[in-house]
């Protein structure tokens, strides 16, 4: 019953927050503050992560294909194929649910429990359209970018981490691997992820934050639930995606 | 003038108010009294309608503004001012432009019109040299104050408060209330207070209605509240020591000793 009651609350939310804007000039500003807070500020985290990660892939890879008849460029298109397909995408999602999620739920919900909402609304702002769809727009539009950083970098972490650091395979092979048989699909596969996730983790988040009721203790209860619920969803849907769009 | 007609409301099985009537005079601070939780936000909320009630009907001057759909409401809207019981701030920007935030959405003034008026109601507030501070810098009395001038900025017809001297030191408490008071006769509002600080009841109660779990037990002035023969009221009023003692110098006086 909990689970229904969420779920027709969530699509009510959804509904007023795609609402008509009032002024677009309130609402171009608004996107241009959120792509810094929500996109900009996760670059440096994002770098780090995808470098070493795709070092490791590669490192790993070549360690454990030590057997003569595979050919040692294959460690180069396993680093691709991993980075491409599901590191870039499902786990920088994941990690940006951490950090943009938690963000979004306590900003939203300390502004409802300090009543900064209501003094929106008492001025016939509609709150969420007001508050959330920048949001959404902000992450549709940056998250995309974030993966493609991410992409480069994970390919160049693979890149340094197995030649330069433990030459587990030669700079020619790493890019021929990189090159073979390589299908431009997976990259639109990707990029169709990432905007579904982005767009679990803004509005799963933003519905926490959103209806918090209570204090700052809640507005804490609901940021750990953003993150909780948007890392479960953004799993099931990428086990769903990769059925509908890869099978 | 704003009229409440036998107003309900409940949260999920919790009944929180119950067949309110009421009205509320143009020019005078009325105040809604009664315990924590008894109901007070709730009801201010639901006359300015963040909260839709479920029976009953609030008039706005003839207008009845609890059947009206939400753009037709952005008519009264422009008219109303509120002050939450934290302030409510926007925290993200600084003091002057929370001040401008109602003007921008009501008004097609220009800048300079927009922050002379903001200097205007700041000014009003005695809040002086605060324009480019940020909210967190400010202390609790501030705060307060600066919620008022945003609130008085579109020149409002209503205005309305929540618990708008509590965690105030008595001198700033008294402050505020005189304050409330003044813009009420000065702009002619029709306001409405919450309140369960005696102090104000006794300053500025002009009308008084007590309610107690959702409930309206007894309505009067500042003039007639300390002899009232309610029971519920008297235990609200006269729960502390201090209350007792001014309880008992009043029918001192009355029977003429
Ligand atoms: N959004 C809500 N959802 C469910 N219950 C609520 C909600 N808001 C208030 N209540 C309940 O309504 C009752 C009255 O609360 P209200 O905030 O109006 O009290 P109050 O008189 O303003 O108290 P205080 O003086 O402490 O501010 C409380 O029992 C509260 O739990
Ligand atoms: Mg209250």
């Amino acid at each position: 019953m909990g689970f229904i009651y969420h779920i027709g609350k969530y699509f009510l939310m959804l509904k007023k927050t795609l609402a008509k804007p009032e002024s677009t000039k309130i609402y171009f500003n608004q996107i241009i503050k959120e792509l810094d807070k929500l996109g900009l500020s996760s670059v440096g985290i994002v770098v780090i992560i995808s470098f070493f990660i795709g070092a490791v892939i590669t490192i790993q890879t070549g360690y454990n294909i030590s057997t003569p008849f595979i050919p040692r460029y294959i460690i180069g298109m396993i680093t691709r194929d991993s980075i491409i397909l599901e590191f870039s995408s499902t786990i920088v999602s994941l990690i940006l649910a951490g950090k943009v999620g938690s963000n979004i739920a306590s900003e939203l919900g300390s502004m409802r429990v300090s009543e900064q909402i209501d003094a929106l609304e008492i001025m016939g702002i509609n709150s969420a359209s007001f508050l959330i769809l920048p949001k959404i727009i902000a992450s549709l539009l940056i998250n995309p970018c974030l993966v493609i950083i991410s992409m480069t970098i994970g390919i160049a972490g693979g890149w340094i981490g197995g030649t330069i650091l433990t030459h587990v395979i030669s700079v020619t092979d790493y890019v021929h691997g990189l090159q073979y048989y390589f299908q431009p699909y997976y990259i639109t596969y990707t990029l169709i992820k990432t905007e579904v996730f982005a767009f679990i983790i803004t509005t799963v988040s933003s519905y926490w934050g959103y209806y918090t009721v209570g204090g700052a203790l809640e507005v804490g209860k609901a940021s750990t639930k953003a993150v909780v619920y948007s890392t479960v969803l953004i799993l099931l849907f990428n086990l769903l995606l990769t059925q509908l769009l890869l099978s | 003038m704003i009229e409440l007609k036998n107003i309900s409301k409940k949260f999920g099985g919790h009944q929180v108010l119950s067949d309110i009537s009421a009205v509320f005079e143009r020019g005078k601070t009325n105040l809604i009294i009664g315990q924590s939780g008894s109901g007070k936000t709730v009801l201010l909320k639901c006359i300015v309608g963040l909260f839709e009630v479920d029976m009953g009907e609030i008039i706005y001057d003839s207008v009845v503004f609890s059947r009206m759909k939400n753009r037709e409401r952005k008519e009264i809207r422009k008219q109303i001012g509120m002050v939450f019981q934290g302030g409510a701030l926007f925290d993200s920007i600084t003091v002057e432009e929370n001040v401008i935030y109602p003007l921008d959405m009501f008004t097609d003034l220009t800048l300079i019109q927009k922050i002379e008026r903001a200097n205007f109601c700041l000014d009003r507030v005695n809040i002086t040299n605060a324009n480019k501070l940020f909210p967190s810098e400010l202390s609790g009395g501030m705060k307060k104050r600066v919620a008022i001038a945003r609130a008085i900025a579109i020149k409002p017809k209503y205005l309305f408060f929540d618990e708008p001297n509590s965690g105030l030191d008595p001198q700033n408490a008294i402050l505020i209330d005189k304050l409330i008071r003044e813009i009420t006769i000065e702009f002619n509002t029709t306001t409405i207070v919450n309140t369960h600080d005696m102090n104000s009841v006794i300053e500025i109660g002009d009308k008084i209605i007590f309610i107690d779990q959702g409930k309206k037990w007894w309505e009067g002035d500042k003039n007639n509240f300390l002899n009232s023969n309610n029971k519920e009221l008297n235990d609200f009023i006269f729960a502390t020591r201090l209350m007792q003692i001014v309880g008992e110098s009043e029918s001192n006086r009355k029977s003429g000793y």
